[in-house]
């Protein structure tokens, strides 16, 4: 049942740190985080995690498991070997508060960048009516948590922290797909999501879509097919003839460009 | 203790490295302190908080957020099952009076009649409302907002998504929220409420990222903090349930009631331990799941209270056809309030009818196709999936009660969310009165939003009525609560916090849980002062920085003292009724406790508690009429016909 585990843990601050060695009881069914509760209650007090629901469902203990981007509450540790030591290392794109604890405030930074949602008027009897297939696009990409690990993991703000003044990142970019799929929105972002959002600048290589914990089809269903609507709009010369001579594209029907 | 803010050479830092929340992180900042004046201050940023602070922003109040976690972390998220709201979009006979009477019916009418009514009344609004900011709920197929079933609910009435509902509102609110502009400090706790010859002036805490300390000038103060689960073992809160709301509003000198109702959910996970006490949705059952016991008996049927016979099905042919078929048949035994279904549970498992690990099965995988199951409890399945390696759509859950939320809070108008405090307002799981004894399922997320709205406006009418004479806040209180905040790094030689609650959580569950007697809640209350006095002079190691063995220290004190107020209420009242069982009183008391609440404040040291009883609001006469004998079925009943 029960074992002794050996962890690795990087303990430190912006000022810089290192990876502690530590051996920590577990039992049968638990979890990397119960792992590192065990150990803050009993061998490090002061040890920085952030965390809440331990369910999977609030995206707040993103870290590196082994080198790989993951939630702590999701990570069994019967996924390992019993002699195998885990190592646990705050997420890299984002600088580090404390031990595991890192400043993700780039994402909220980049979230009131992203213009808002804008309906149309209620329907006369004041209810809104929208198909359940027309909504479960935009529901897929509704069900992240923000744990941030597609934009810890994403190579383009990853291995080069210059490009993040320009570029909203994966779950951003969900974010644009959600509300252009949105069958009562009015707004067309595709404009913005090339440009302030730098949707140009990720090269599809998928790895956002890997690491995300909620099973999203981040790379399928919202960068490509918005890739493929922004291209629509700017080079295909059939739209670009439509819009010339009064036929435009329905999709887009009633939308204003913002 | 110095403070430890310069372990950050100032030059690391850009003051815009916290441009969302403000939070300068400066090593220069003058004594560590950082001040703020806003008109309202809304601590928490669940769907309450939020929604509150939407409203105090449109009403024009200069708004602060604060919350313990990062914005949309809070507890909200984990709320699976829907929002009850009476919009008729599958029942066309659904209202608000029957939404009203049920749940009256489900807190067994020691609810307060007008937050009750406001809340059915209101509801359907502040859901639509959501779809206009961006929700996306599931459909019917006319296109509406699609509406479910669980347990205490006459009519399929859960606005949802899946079984995700709760982050589908709380990132709808926080993208509204942002989209506002309102000033957000996250990762803030607040450790005190400060105030000026009785009224609210503002209040103090400190970011859990630094250290360093923060205090808020403002007239109102809106607690939306949540609930309390933490002091139990068994739970389904997140670290935050600590009571800091409950607890801050009794240190400044409001008063809770029904703090003796705790709700435990029927259906919490049991196994792997690890997990043990995570919520498994209601919605299971509303979608068709049944309960059995280790002989495979589907005992539910066994344990219909005479209160509910005439609305529950006493034969499972007649339960299984209700699914389909609402109008000639009667609820299944299942979906019976959680009170009623998590004491039957327990009293399977106690007659040794449990399961291996000492829960009961919850089995959807032999009543609906894999399909439906993946398409309507997506969480769940992942859930069990992942964490117990259980597949839903093949085999039963095992499943037993774990403390879920607490229905008693602060004492609040029903109108204005006001507490006694002038300028002190608490709103969703930490006020009280509108759940009575027991809460229905999806009656906390329209709670939230209905409440929240009416918080945030009433507190930004106070504010704004008093002009240019406010509140000021004290500096000799200010100076006091950092003295209280540091003092855990004063001690030496102490014990550590995170053995001193988890012998409070043990302690509560084992005394103060869904079964209780006047001997053990008399011990719970001695072992209690025993922890009060090791917390005196508990120890923190480390520093200021993200420490959360400081954090916890805190926390603990609000524990503490919140745990008395449960099982001191819990002792005085002398029946069983909804979220409080008493195993030397067993039945509801009508005539004597049927008629009042009780009010916990604190005594004169502060440290403890004072209890007295209260007798309940009256209810008006056109209202009385929904529960009169002769209405037994419902107002709705003459129109079912049809």
């Amino acid at each position: 049942m029960g074992y002794d585990l050996k962890m690795r843990v990087w303990r430190g601050d912006i000022d810089g740190g290192d990876l502690a060695d530590y051996t920590v009881e577990v039992s049968e069914g638990e979890v990397v985080l119960d792992a590192l509760h065990r150990l803050q209650a009993t061998q490090a007090g002061d040890l920085a995690i952030r965390w809440n629901c331990k369910a999977g469902k609030c995206g707040s203990c993103s870290a590196e498991i082994n080198g790989r981007p993951r939630l702590l509450c999701m990570t069994r540790l019967s996924d390992f070997d019993e002699s195998e030591t885990i190592t646990v290392t705050p997420m890299r794109s984002f600088p580090v508060i404390r031990d595991l604890v890192t400043d993700v405030s780039y994402n909220y930074e980049k979230a009131k960048e992203l213009p808002g949602i804008a309906l149309g008027p209620r329907d006369a009897d004041g209810k809104r009516r929208m198909a359940q297939i027309d909504v479960e696009r935009g529901q897929e990409f509704r069900k992240c948590i923000e744990c941030f690990l597609c934009q810890n993991t994403c190579h383009v703000v990853r291995d080069h922290e210059d490009n993040k003044p320009a570029f909203a990142g994966p779950r951003f970019f969900l974010r644009y797909a959600e509300l252009d799929m949105h069958p009562l929105d009015t707004h067309d972002r595709r404009e913005l999501a090339q440009g302030a959002a730098g949707l140009g600048m990720c090269n599809i290589t998928k790895c956002c879509t890997e690491v995300c914990p909620e099973n999203i089809q981040i790379t399928d269903n919202a960068i490509i097919p918005m890739k493929e609507r922004v291209a629509d709009r700017k080079y295909d010369p059939l739209v670009w003839l439509g819009n010339k001579i009064g036929l435009r594209n329905k999709d887009y029907e009633g939308r204003t460009e913002v | 203790m110095s403070d430890n803010t310069g372990s950050h050479p100032a030059g690391a830092h850009p003051t815009t490295r916290h441009p969302m929340t403000g939070n300068e992180m400066s090593a220069a900042a003058a004594g560590g302190m950082e001040r703020h004046t806003y008109d309202v201050v809304v601590v928490g940023a669940g769907g309450a908080g939020l929604r509150a602070a939407i409203a105090a922003q449109d009403a024009g109040a200069r708004t602060a957020l604060v919350c313990k976690s990062l914005l949309g972390k809070a507890h909200t998220v984990m709320a699976e099952g829907g929002i009850a709201a009476a919009m008729g979009n599958r029942w066309p006979e659904d209202n608000w009076e029957v939404h009203f009477r049920d749940t009256m019916r489900g807190g067994k009418m020691l609810n307060n009649w007008r937050m009750a009514q406001l809340h059915a009344q209101e509801a359907p609004e502040r859901v639509q409302e959501l779809e206009d900011w961006g929700a996306l709920f599931d459909r019917t197929e006319d296109g509406l907002i699609s509406q479910r079933d669980v347990g205490g609910h006459k009519y399929a009435r859960l606005a949802h998504v899946g079984d995700r509902t709760g982050l589908e509102m709380i990132r709808t609110l926080q993208q509204r929220a942002v989209h506002l502009g309102i000033d957000v400090f996250m990762e803030c706790t607040i450790t005190d409420l400060l105030k000026d010859d009785g009224v609210i002036s503002g209040a103090f805490g400190y970011w859990r990222e630094s250290g360093r300390f923060i205090t808020f000038e403002a007239p109102s103060v809106i607690l939306a903090t949540g609930g309390i689960g933490k002091s139990f073992k068994v739970t389904s809160n997140s670290w935050e349930y600590t009571g800091d709301g409950h607890a801050l509003a009794m240190r400044s000198g409001a008063n809770l009631i029904n703090m003796e109702f705790v709700q435990f959910h029927p259906t919490g996970m049991v196994w792997p331990p690890s997990v043990k006490g995570l919520l498994v949705t209601e919605s299971v059952r509303g979608d068709g799941g049944i309960l059995k016991n280790s002989e495979g008996k589907r005992f539910m049927f066994d344990y219909i209270p005479e209160f509910f016979k005439s609305e529950t099905a006493d034969t499972e042919a007649e339960a299984d056809r209700w699914y389909d078929d609402k109008k000639n048949n009667r609820r299944p035994p299942e979906l019976l309030p959680r009170d009623e279904v998590a004491r039957a549970i327990n009293s399977e498992i106690k007659a040794g009818r449990g399961t291996p690990h000492g829960g009961i099965y919850l089995d959807i995988a032999s009543r609906r196709s894999p399909e439906f199951i993946r398409k309507r409890l997506p969480s769940m399945y992942h859930q069990f999936k992942e964490l117990a390696d259980v597949d839903i759509t093949a085999e039963p859950m095992e499943i037993g009660p774990t403390c879920h939320y607490v229905m008693g809070g602060v004492e609040v108008d029903a109108d204005t969310q006001e507490s006694a405090v002038t300028g002190l307002y608490a709103v969703g799981e930490c006020s009280g009165g509108m759940h009575g004894s027991n809460r229905l399922g999806g009656n906390s997320l329209g709670d939230l939003l209905v409440f929240g709205k009416r918080a945030g406006e009433a507190a930004t009418a106070y504010a704004t009525s008093l002009g240019e004479a406010r509140p000021q806040v004290d500096e000799a209180d200010v100076k006091a609560a950092q003295v209280s905040a540091l003092a855990p790094f004063e001690v030496e030689g102490g014990e550590n916090p995170y053995t001193i609650q988890s012998d409070l959580q043990q302690s509560m569950n084992d005394l103060v849980g869904i079964i209780r007697t006047a001997s053990e809640l008399e011990e719970s209350l001695s072992r209690i002062e025993v922890l009060k006095k090791r917390a005196e002079t508990m120890v923190v190691e480390g520093h200021r920085q993200y420490n959360p063995g400081w954090h916890l220290a805190l926390d603990l004190r609000n524990m503490l003292l919140v745990s008395e107020a449960i099982a001191t209420a819990a002792l005085a009242r002398q029946e069983s009724r909804g979220g409080h069982t008493r195993d030397d009183f067993p039945q509801a008391d009508d005539a004597v406790w049927g008629r009042k609440n009780l009010v916990v404040s604190t005594d004169d040291s502060g440290q403890g508690v004072v209890l007295r009883e209260q007798p309940l609001p009256e209810m008006p006469e056109d209202l009385k009429k929904y529960f009169a004998p002769a209405a037994a079925e419902s107002p709705a009943a003459s129109k079912e016909g049809k």
